[in-house]
């Protein structure tokens, strides 16, 4: 299993190719940078966009909509629920 | 903002020798834009975000502006046709919401509002060209019917590699700049900026 630093570096990758960011580079994203609103300026449709990314390529649904809150807060946040979920399965 | 520049009241504020969303990011940087929703922007939003960004920085006061009373209304020709391929040859694989957002050319007009805070009367127009007399007809009579007192307008075109940007800032009982008249638009539109 990848640790978390592993995981957060191909999280932006991903979060970059899911969201069309084109411009944007992975180190162009902090770790704790917040996701909506500042940091990426991203919105709720973007929120649907990782909602997919996280069923797509982690096999992970989100219980509730309150739950995204805390969820993608940052990139740091959404590697702590991917693996607190993989740990679980395990 | 055509052919590599973007000039403002016949100065150039930005010049580069890249084209389409290449020349939109570095004039993003280069003018210090600084609104980290441009990132995720349609080519339509972007050339908005920094030629709305020029316009009025340095030219408007922001802060006593009126939100209800600050309107947009532009037109173009190729309406959101290169977010609609997008969108298209991305739905081959899954229809992305992110992409789907800006399938309408009066999404630039949304992604202005929000940034601004502006509330006022908008509209977008697709015409073949630049048609200055409905744009001067239909902005007056916002105008004198106190729907607005300032009123971005004009032209907002981009495809591919192609961005053909003129917008006019028109305020209500303005003491400098051109009259707003047919024939100053016209002119400033078709004026030739050179490279």
């Amino acid at each position: 299993m990848e640790n978390k630093q592993e995981l957060i570096t191909r999280l932006k990758e991903q979060i970059i190719r899911q969201l069309k960011l084109d411009d944007k580079k992975p180190e162009d994203i902090g770790d704790h940078d917040p996701l909506f609103v500042e940091g990426l300026g991203l919105d709720s449709i973007d929120a649907l966009e990782l909602i997919v990314l996280l069923q797509q390529e982690y096999q992970i649904k989100l219980k509730n909509a309150e739950e995204g809150q805390d969820v993608f807060r940052s990139v740091s946040t959404m590697a702590d629920y991917i693996l607190d979920h993989q740990n679980a399965a395990h | 903002m055509r052919n590599g520049i973007i000039v403002k009241d016949d100065t150039v504020v930005f010049r580069n020798n890249e084209k389409g969303g290449v020349f939109l990011k570095e004039a993003y940087e280069g003018l210090g834009v600084d609104y980290p929703r441009f990132y995720k922007m349609d080519l339509l939003s972007k050339a908005g975000t920094v030629a709305v960004d020029a316009l009025l920085k340095g030219s408007m006061d922001l802060a006593a502006a009126r939100p209800e009373t600050t309107g947009l209304v532009f037109s173009n020709r190729n309406a959101s046709i290169e977010a609609d391929v997008q969108y298209l040859e991305a739905s081959k694989e899954y229809p992305s919401p992110a992409l789907f957002v800006y399938t309408l050319p009066n999404i630039v007009i949304g992604e202005i509002s929000i940034r601004y805070k502006f509330k006022g009367e908008n509209a977008f127009f697709v015409s073949e060209t630049f048609d200055a007399d409905w744009m001067h007809w239909y902005v007056t009579d916002l105008m004198q019917r106190n729907l607005l007192k300032t009123c971005i307008c004009g032209w907002i075109d981009a495809i591919g590699d192609r961005l053909d940007v003129c917008l006019f800032l028109v305020e209500a009982g303005a003491a400098a700049g051109a009259a707003f008249t047919t024939e100053n638009l016209n002119g400033i539109y078709n004026k030739d900026y050179g490279k």
